[in-house]
């Protein structure tokens, strides 16, 4: 521990490696110093002097990103100096600041609101001049620029150049004229260009998709993992009036930084179909007939006792574990076993963070569905399931597979009731990744868990707890069903 | 100096001695006046050595900030990991300064060979002269005599045949005045975006491409082959007043005076007697109201304290300004102070980076407020405003660009209060410009 740089902030002693930045040491205990250039994810900038504080023995407030700590040093953020500096900074980032928050997306979640409201001054000074103007820019598919409200804080500059490594965008112009540019003919359309709107601390950079659909304190956010791919990249589901509006990156170092891709955060109106099953559906007279979960359980395993021969599972690699565990739980006690398909497309990796992609297979949870038993051998799973006693299918939509699925009993675990699901014995209705708690296995196997955002349709419920239900049904338990 | 004047007799004539000679243009001719003695001699000398003489010379910086050349060069690495580079700073953008420009247009053999000695001294091989884009003449004139210089084994793998590689390379500038600003330099030089970068890390371990790079203004390098050829205690003789201030400086005098130009003194001369004697005093029926001394960066001076003035680095600050470029801008009693300072204050707004908030704001909000005073439309908060402002633009971002426009503006408000106030009480005057 002797290599630990010791210094006091605020009255706090704290010790942190050498080369930390104040601003960084500052965090550790407890003390949140201003910023908007500095982001922990991008190389320093020091340039929107926001962060300004007072280190003794300095004739000058330091910026506390680029100020790396040294032993014995006093700073202060609160001091008359410091404040002074930042409520400078404040005022003059708002001169030309439309101030349109009552029509502005990021309020609500806005750093110049939050920093303004906070230590900024109750009226600006800059009465009776016109303020800059220039018109919003359309900067590539889901990215929209409003330069009056931009703080040329360049993180969006730095993200392309430093982090996607590729420099789309630019800082045009010079003094007050300047403005985030776009090369003539070069949308920005990097599959991880996303990411500068959630950079940008102001609303200058707007995604496109969410654009006026929700004031941001109306939504409830909850921690979960993206379904996008096996990346596993941790994001919070953002939700209003049970729908899922928009997904953000949640930081994790070790898997996704700061960042998620632009498939992974624009890929959810699945998480909010209308058309779901919303109650438990058993084969009556030729058709399908809601009715309660104990009979439609009991009907299940009823077929199931009744069935003679091998048990095939046709799953899904979006499944939780819990429920991937529990159906191959299932399958393995009638000696069957099943299979899983994954969507695929092409890899787009994040090009200045290490093992960070957007991976070719777009599901989150293949390395569960492996780890639980289940095969890539899709191929001869189907052509097995044909002569099956029992196909039990787990959130498998069985596109594109040749009717009649099978001779046996299908018992059909979805959220949606395809044509060729129709002649099921059984229809148990589950909720989406978004309607439950469970957990997926990335790439290299890290378990991650997600929490429930929203509530499921109807009565589908969690297909671990369906699968738990029967097992349970049977005699066995499944582990812990979320 | 020679070219268009004279030389005066007050004058020191060190760099400015063959200024309007064509012949001292070229390679020969340079010879013929003694040229690439020093550099020979220097490269006979070991790099110590070469430091130490510059240092005991007590050359400082003359592109504004002072800094004593020498130590600047023994803050270079000893010991040679990487690359090393020097940049020659010829992107002479000061608003009132134009002597690199002479030194480049008669004397560029002189640049040349100050620029090898550099080299020599600090271990660069390649040494890079950034000249302003819009000097096309000194650039045309630069790039025949360092074609001549190649040509004549001054430069190249065996520079002088000593064995020593020493490349110059040209590199135009395209406009901005930002890019004078060392780090800014660098950058443009690396072909980015001209904005200065923030230290730590100094050019002098991160400089250049990342490695280590000394930057030295055009004066300071064309001082240096007399220093090495007449000896540092020569140099450091050459100082009327403080002898922390040594040799001659160029001062480029503009303005309302009767004779503007260049003008070579030594160190400590009274600036009175430079714009009275040496330049030839106001215009006729004019009186002197103001100086602005080193360029526009600096702060304001009234008549009766540039009267006062000895011109070197200490009796500039003992003034409460700085020798800086020394691009002297001279006002007599015609000036409107409030349009003139606004008219700097745009100047600076103009050339902003764009990346400090304090300057990229401040700036333009500066030239508002002054325009809004020219206007007649100006209120009395203004002036407290103007003052709080420029408060804030003062050593709070990453370069001095910012705070080179708040200086002429709080001293003028300082030093000029009733000519702000005419302005707020009445409008407009009557007899301004």
């Amino acid at each position: 521990m002797s290599d630990l740089i010791k210094l006091t902030i605020e009255g706090h002693e704290v010790e942190v490696p050498p080369g930390t930045s104040v601003l960084e040491a500052a965090k550790l205990v407890g003390v949140l110093i201003p910023h908007y250039c500095y982001h922990p994810g991008l190389p320093v900038a020091g340039s929107c002097r926001m962060c300004l504080v007072d280190v003794e023995k300095s004739p000058k407030p330091l910026p506390s990103c680029a100020t790396p700590v040294a032993p014995g040093m006093v700073v202060r953020v609160q001091s008359e100096q410091a404040r002074a500096a930042r409520r400078a900074v404040l005022e003059l980032l708002l001169i030309n600041h439309p101030l349109d928050c009552p029509i502005c997306d990021q309020a609500g979640e806005c750093e110049l609101q939050d920093y303004t409201s906070q230590e900024g001054r109750a009226s600006g000074r800059y009465a009776d001049y016109a303020k800059r103007f220039n018109p919003v820019e359309d900067f590539g598919p889901d990215v929209l620029y409003v330069p009056n409200r931009c703080i040329l804080c360049t993180r969006c500059v730095r993200f392309m150049e430093d982090v996607a490594q590729e420099p789309s965008l630019n800082v045009s112009e010079r003094g007050d004229r300047a403005h985030i540019g776009i090369f003539e003919g070069q949308p920005l359309n990097h599959p991880w260009a996303g990411n500068v709107v959630d950079l940008c601390p102001v609303g200058s950079l707007l995604s496109k998709d969410f654009l006026h659909k929700a004031r941001v304190w109306d939504l409830d956010k909850t921690p979960s993992v993206c379904p996008g791919c096996t990346q596993g990249c941790n994001v919070t589901l953002e939700t209003r009036d049970n729908a899922v509006l928009r997904l953000k990156p949640r930081p994790n170092p070790s898997i996704n930084r700061w960042f998620m891709c632009d498939h992974g955060r624009l890929t959810y109106a699945w998480l909010n179909r209308s058309d779901r099953i919303e109650a438990p559906l058993v084969q009556r007279d030729g058709r399908l007939v809601p009715v309660g979960w104990d009979q439609a359980l009991a009907r299940a395993i009823e077929l199931m006792r009744a069935a003679r021969g091998a048990w095939i599972g046709l799953v899904s690699p979006g499944a939780s574990s819990e429920a991937l565990e529990a159906a191959a739980q299932l399958l393995k006690a009638h000696g069957g076993g099943g299979a899983f398909r994954v969507a695929e497309g092409p890899e787009a990796p994040l090009a200045g963070v290490p093992d960070l992609a957007l991976r070719k297979e777009r599901a989150p949870n293949v390395h569960g569905a492996l780890a639980a038993g289940f095969t890539r051998e899709w191929a001869s799973a189907v052509d097995a399931a044909k002569r099956a006693a029992v196909v039990l299918t787990l959130d498998e939509d069985l596109t594109g597979l040749a009717q009649p699925l099978t001779a046996g009993k299908l018992v059909y675990i979805g959220t949606v009731l395809p044509e060729a699901a129709r002649g099921a014995a059984v229809v148990l209705p589950c909720a989406n990744m978004a309607e439950e708690e469970g957990t997926f296995a990335n790439l290299r196997g890290v378990r991650q868990r997600y929490g429930q955002a929203k509530s499921p349709p109807g009565m589908a419920r969690p297909a671990a707890w369906i699968l738990g239900a029967i097992l349970e049904a049977a005699g066995r338990t499944a582990g812990a069903p979320a | 100096m020679g070219y268009p004047h004279p030389i005066h007799p007050r004058e020191t004539p060190v760099l400015s001695r063959h200024f309007g000679e064509a012949e001292a243009r070229s390679h020969a001719g340079w010879v013929q006046r003694g040229g690439y003695r020093a550099l020979e001699k220097a490269l006979g000398m070991t790099r110590e050595q070469v430091i130490e003489e510059v240092k005991a010379s007590g050359l400082r910086g003359r592109g504004g900030a002072g800094f004593p050349a020498g130590v600047k060069w023994s803050f270079m690495p000893k010991q040679k990991t990487k690359a090393h580079y020097l940049c020659c700073n010829a992107d002479e953008s000061e608003p009132g300064t134009f002597k690199d420009r002479e030194i480049m247009r008669w004397t560029p053999h002189a640049l040349i060979e100050g620029c090898a000695i550099a080299a020599y001294a600090i271990q660069a091989e390649q040494v890079y002269i950034y000249i302003r884009g819009e000097f096309t003449e000194p650039i045309q004139v630069m790039q025949a005599a360092l074609d001549e210089a190649y040509a004549g084994g001054i430069l190249g793998a065996n520079a002088m045949g000593k064995g020593v590689r020493i490349d110059i390379t040209i590199h135009r500038g395209a406009g901005a005045y930002i890019c004078g600003e060392e780090t800014a330099l660098m950058n443009s030089i690396e072909g980015k975006r001209g904005n200065p970068r923030i230290r730590p890390p100094f050019p002098a371990a991160v400089g250049v491409f990342g490695c280590p790079t000394t930057i030295n203004n055009v004066e300071t390098l064309s001082s240096v082959p007399h220093i090495i050829e007449k000896g540092a205690a020569w140099y450091k003789g050459l100082c009327l007043s403080n002898p922390k201030s040594t040799g001659t400086k160029l001062f480029s005098i503009c303005g309302a005076i009767a004779k503007p130009g260049n003008y070579e003194v030594t160190m400590g001369f009274p600036l009175k007697e430079l714009l009275y004697d040496v330049a030839g005093g106001m215009r006729p029926g004019r009186k002197l109201k103001a100086v602005i001394p080193g360029g526009s960066s600096v702060p304001i001076l009234t008549a009766a304290e540039a009267e006062e003035t000895l011109l070197d680095y200490e009796g500039c600050v003992a003034k409460g300004t700085m020798l800086g470029s020394g691009g002297m801008i001279v006002l007599d009693d015609t000036t409107d102070m409030v349009y003139q300072v606004m008219r700097l204050a745009r100047f600076y707004a103009h050339e902003s980076c764009a990346q400090c908030t304090q300057c990229r704001e401040g700036t333009a909000w500066t030239v508002k407020i002054l325009q809004r005073l020219l206007n007649g439309e100006g209120r009395k908060e203004d002036l407290d405003l103007l003052l709080d402002l420029s408060e804030q633009m003062t050593g709070r971002t990453i370069c001095v660009l910012s705070d080179s426009c708040a200086a002429p503006v709080v001293s003028a408000i300082r030093k000029f209060p009733e000519e702000f106030d005419a302005y707020v009480r009445r409008g407009r005057p009557a007899a301004s410009t």
